[in-house]
């Protein structure tokens, strides 16, 4: 195994041209290290630490925008009072991640690009309409997080690019929406997640654990904007089956996400949506 | 094997340690350092026995890449005031003694950030640190009792 330490950004990005696609960034390493030391296939890789470019630390605000760091932890995000006000679920989101010891050390730009389909920030990032910086030598791009995975752990992130930062637009809520099931109250990954939110750009509804990815489930979505009469959680089996496919696996099964992502749905927008 | 060197503050003093990149923080602190108070459990983020402070906050070391805390301010447990023990001794939160050193850099912590009370629970505040012989009860106890103390 063998690192490399930039302290700029530019130097990092320099890094991750020139290796090919072999380098692999690092920020709080949280999900890299788990496996790090029983893991052989580990020996051979070659890292780039981006522990030492503070400049991609710092949330900042702007008038229209929250701009999360590339390297901006759920503990920043969990201290910040505005963002409590503004974005309430990205704290409560944040604060169902691990406990304070990995809240310290992950990074929401590494919940991105983990890409796993359990992640807690990522449904949060992805019903705030979240958009992804992605810094290359030279280029930049901006990819909608919920246009940024194309299959399980498969994105448009090149291996030469940085997420660098996370714009979230500031727009006024009317609802917000966080739900995270697992066998206990922390330390646990979702056996489902959901995200929900409402605003004048219209409902987001984004489901965890239930696809290959984090996805937003346009025909839940449809359902709510044209206010289709829903008399109970088995008449939103239809559109849960359309937007996701949940499986059996190590954490839950298929059956018992699909009827809870149902039942939870239903009996936390009934009031909301004056249904029965 | 390639080996660095990277320089950070330990326990207040100015530390200079030859590392391999694949060191975690925990295996320089117990094999390298031989500060062997902060202790192994799952190694995988998950149970907090080898919590130590990185820049003044609790993280697992079993999860810092060793070269990340160059130029940074590491505390163990072997910093802290061994009268920081008796309160949960008292209280029968101790036991085998394996998460003991975590929990009480965690406590410790909150004791030092009490204005987190006003937004956390110490329950949630503890949930990073598991204990499986004595139950959480007599640990919640002990931080509140410390919470308690002026010191």
């Amino acid at each position: 195994m063998s690192v490399l330490l930039p302290r700029r950004e530019r130097e990092a990005l320099e890094l991750l041209a020139s290796h090919d696609g072999d380098a692999v960034p690092i920020a709080g390493g949280t999900d890299l290290l788990v496996h790090w030391p029983v893991r052989l296939e580990e020996r051979g890789k070659t890292y780039v630490d981006l522990s030492a470019l503070n400049a991609l630390k710092p949330l900042r605000w702007t008038a229209d925008e929250l701009i999360l760091g590339g390297l901006t932890t759920y503990w920043d995000v969990i201290q910040e009072p505005r963002v409590r006000k503004e974005f309430p679920l990205l704290v409560e989101a944040a604060r169902q991640v691990g406990a304070i010891q990995i809240q310290a050390r992950g990074t929401w730009a590494g919940n991105i690009v983990n890409a796993s389909p359990a992640a807690d920030g990522v449904p949060v990032l992805m019903a705030y309409d979240a958009i992804v910086v992605l810094e290359s030598l030279g280029a930049r791009e901006e990819v909608p997080l919920d246009r940024f995975y194309l299959g399980y752990k498969e994105m448009r992130r090149r291996s030469d690019q940085l997420v660098v930062a996370i714009r979230i637009p500031r727009r006024p809520y009317a609802y917000g929406l966080f739900e995270k099931v697992g066998s206990r109250r922390a330390q646990a990954i979702a056996k489902l997640g959901l995200a929900v939110t409402h605003c004048e750009a219209g409902w987001r509804v984004v489901a965890a654990s239930m696809a290959p990815t984090i996805r937003r489930c346009p025909a839940i979505e449809r359902l709510l904007e044209e206010r289709a009469p829903v008399r109970g959680p088995d008449d939103l089996l239809p559109a849960i089956d359309r937007d996701v496919s949940p499986i059996d696996d190590i954490r839950s099964t298929a059956h018992y996400r699909r009827q809870v992502m149902a039942r939870l749905l239903y009996h936390d927008l009934r009031e909301r949506c004056g249904w029965p | 094997m390639t080996t660095l060197t990277i320089a950070f503050t330990l326990n207040g003093v100015p530390t200079s340690v030859a590392i391999d990149p694949a060191d975690r923080l925990l295996d320089t602190l117990r094999y390298t350092l031989a500060l062997t108070g902060t202790k192994e459990g799952c190694g995988e983020g998950e149970c907090g026995a080898c919590t130590v402070y990185l820049d003044g906050l609790p993280v697992n070391s079993c999860l810092v890449p060793t070269y990340q805390v160059r130029g940074r301010r590491v505390e163990t447990v072997e910093a802290l005031d061994p009268r920081a023990l008796a309160p949960f001794e008292r209280a029968g939160a101790t036991q085998c003694g394996a998460c003991t050193p975590g929990v009480v850099m965690t406590a410790m912590w909150v004791r030092a950030h009490r204005e987190l009370l006003t937004t956390h629970t110490i329950r949630e505040l503890m949930a990073g640190n598991l204990c499986r012989c004595t139950g959480y009860d007599g640990i919640v106890d002990s931080i509140q009792t410390v919470l308690g103390e002026r010191v």
